[in-house]
């Protein structure tokens, strides 16, 4: 008898998750239909490339006609691909000539207008941020323009005080200062509200205690401020991290790649792979390489600026 | 306070403003020169030693650009691609939104995990087989292939949900209780409250497209069809044969719409670029 009750009271409990799942999905009929588009949207336009790419990474295809599988040869290929890797490089190095300038820069003009000692909080913010608006065509093409060696305005006022003409973006070096350069003067309004809205999360209070205990500026700046916008700091040294290496508008602007491939990204060189060249498999495999490495990249960075905090 | 301390406070303040005077300067350049440089005749453009203001200003350039490159339809063709892709990213980002956080589903977690996963996969990555989609789809040259596939994204979703979560579920029970579907809620009680981020997202997904070239080079072939960014770069001639003026007049047209749009809305603009800011930090 009690074999037969276990059974029967048994019986509901086995259906009963079932039934109440699908109701649960069917009571939930309006969440999911709120969140679906971006899911489908995904499946067609994201999922489906990203695995459709993985794919054609083994394949020899120019877009038209069969699909040739052909192994890993684009992965063994592509490690002898000095273009490519040459501009990884260029991405290491360009990292190095402007991203620690900017994010310094733009905490020290955030921690500026922030103090309340400057006026025209508002107009300065203003115009340290406008040109992120600019389209980087546009912006790349201005900065040729002033760029020229021998009639730009940068050479011509460098000239009025003394300096000789500086060759922009004819040598390998300047060239890539001058790309580092736009890309602050397009960033550095962008990196500087974010670090805004880090300061404002800070209470004003300790830096005040620290410059009444006696800290000069500068050391309530390093042993105050920097600690606490830790967060911050990194969160815009990981974009500007992939933002670096994914560059493809202004260096094809301002110095088509060059001189000597000095400036040519990963993302320009992948995007010639595809759409010059027309290698669609040799292309993907490339860009799969890429995504490995930004992502090691991105997780350093991230175990390296939060270690302190866990 | 001493003379000592008052002179090192005047020169701190001479520093801090000299700074600010000069990164402020660096920034206004460009704008300055390009609108300088579309006004000037092309024979000016050189010149030494460089005039700011030609005595031979012009709108030459300006008409040049009506009269040859239709730029007032590539205005059009810019404003209806973003303002399109904006709207329906609006819709489909608040929605989902919605859908997170008002309500409690099965898969709710994993789902947001997978939508949160979703930021990290790079443009490039996708780049070749979307192409080949767009091509299946017939939509090479067309405004669908800039639009629709932008249409939702994830940050969005992410941005409109910490939105609506403070607001208060009574208000919604209320308006339950008074008989209203869940889409008439979103519609009449979410939207008016969360206006202000739907203009802090839509400005930022706006200019987004209004400025995007990557993509657009891709897709677009003929030059009735392109979008500012890529009629400025078609201007560009052989070497030592672009003519500049012209190509900074229509820089210019590209540049002032955004130009305007921000300085109404930059509080709305700088709140959007922080919100992203502190909640990826955070």
């Amino acid at each position: 008898m009690t074999g037969t009750t276990t059974i029967a009271q048994s019986l509901p409990v086995t259906e009963k998750p079932r039934r109440t799942l699908w109701r649960e999905i069917v009571k939930s009929r309006w969440p999911y239909f709120f969140i679906s588009p971006f899911y489908i949207l995904f499946a067609i336009f994201s999922l489906y490339p990203v695995l459709f790419s993985i794919y054609l990474s083994f394949t020899e295809w120019k877009g038209l006609g069969p699909i040739k599988f052909v192994g890993l040869k684009n992965y063994s290929l592509l490690f002898k691909d000095s273009v490519f890797w040459d501009s990884m490089v260029n991405g290491v190095m360009l990292f190095f000539i402007y991203v620690p300038l900017q994010t310094l820069l733009a905490l020290v003009l955030a921690v500026v207008l922030n103090s309340k000692r400057v006026r025209g909080f508002q107009l300065f913010r203003t115009l340290i941020f406008i040109p992120n608006i600019t389209n980087m065509v546009a912006a790349g093409i201005t900065f040729r323009l002033l760029m020229n060696q021998e009639n730009g305005l940068f050479n011509i006022l460098l000239g009025m005080v003394g300096i000789p003409p500086v060759p922009w973006l004819e040598n390998v070096w300047a060239a890539r200062i001058s790309l580092g350069l736009l890309i602050i003067w397009a960033w550095l309004g962008w990196n500087m509200v974010i670090m805004l809205a880090g300061l404002q999360t800070i209470p004003g209070e300790l830096t005040e205690a620290a410059l009444i205990d006696g800290a000069s500026h500068s050391q309530a700046f390093f042993f105050v401020t920097v600690p606490l916008m830790r967060q911050v700091i990194l969160f815009a040294l990981v974009l500007s991290t992939m933002g670096t290496f994914s560059l493809f508008t202004e260096p094809l602007v301002l110095t088509n790649g060059g001189p000597m491939r000095a400036t040519t990204t990963p993302i320009m060189a992948i995007f010639g792979q595809a759409f010059s060249n027309f290698r669609f498999g040799y292309a993907s495999a490339l860009s799969y390489v890429y995504f490995a490495i930004i992502f090691v990249l991105t997780l350093i960075q991230v175990r390296l600026g939060g270690r302190r905090e866990a | 306070m001493t003379l000592r301390t008052r002179l090192v406070r005047l020169g701190s303040d001479v520093l801090l403003y000299g700074i600010l005077i000069a990164v402020s300067a660096f920034m206004m350049l460009p704008f300055v020169w390009m609108l300088s440089t579309s006004l000037k005749p092309a024979d000016e453009i050189f010149g030494f030693p460089p005039k700011l203001i030609s005595l031979r200003s012009s709108f030459e350039s300006y008409i040049f650009l009506i009269q040859n490159y239709a730029i007032f339809r590539i205005l059009l063709n810019t404003f209806f691609i973003a303002a399109s892709s904006t709207a329906l990213q609006l819709i489909f980002c608040s929605l989902g939104g919605y859908g997170f956080a008002k309500f409690r589903f099965p898969g709710q977690g994993a789902l947001f995990s997978f939508l949160l996963a979703t930021m990290i996969i790079p443009f490039t990555v996708t780049m070749v087989p979307l192409f080949i989609i767009m091509r299946n789809l017939h939509w090479i040259d067309t405004y669908w292939a800039l639009i629709i596939p932008w249409a939702a994204n994830a940050f969005g979703i992410f941005f409109f949900r910490q939105y609506i979560l403070s607001i208060s579920d009574e208000l919604l029970d209320a308006a339950r209780m008074d008989g209203a579907n869940e889409f008439a809620i979103y519609w009449r009680i979410i939207l008016p409250i969360i206006a202000p981020g739907l203009t802090s997202l839509g400005l930022l997904s706006f200019m987004g497209s209004w400025n995007s070239y990557l993509w657009p080079l891709i897709i677009l072939k003929s030059p009735e069809n392109f979008t500012l960014p890529l009629t400025i770069n078609s201007l560009t001639g052989p070497a030592g044969r672009t003519i500049y003026n012209v190509q900074m007049a229509a820089s210019v047209i590209s540049v002032l719409p955004l130009l305007i749009i921000f300085i109404i809305f930059q509080r709305r603009f700088v709140e959007g670029i922080q919100a992203g800011a502190i909640r990826g930090a955070g």
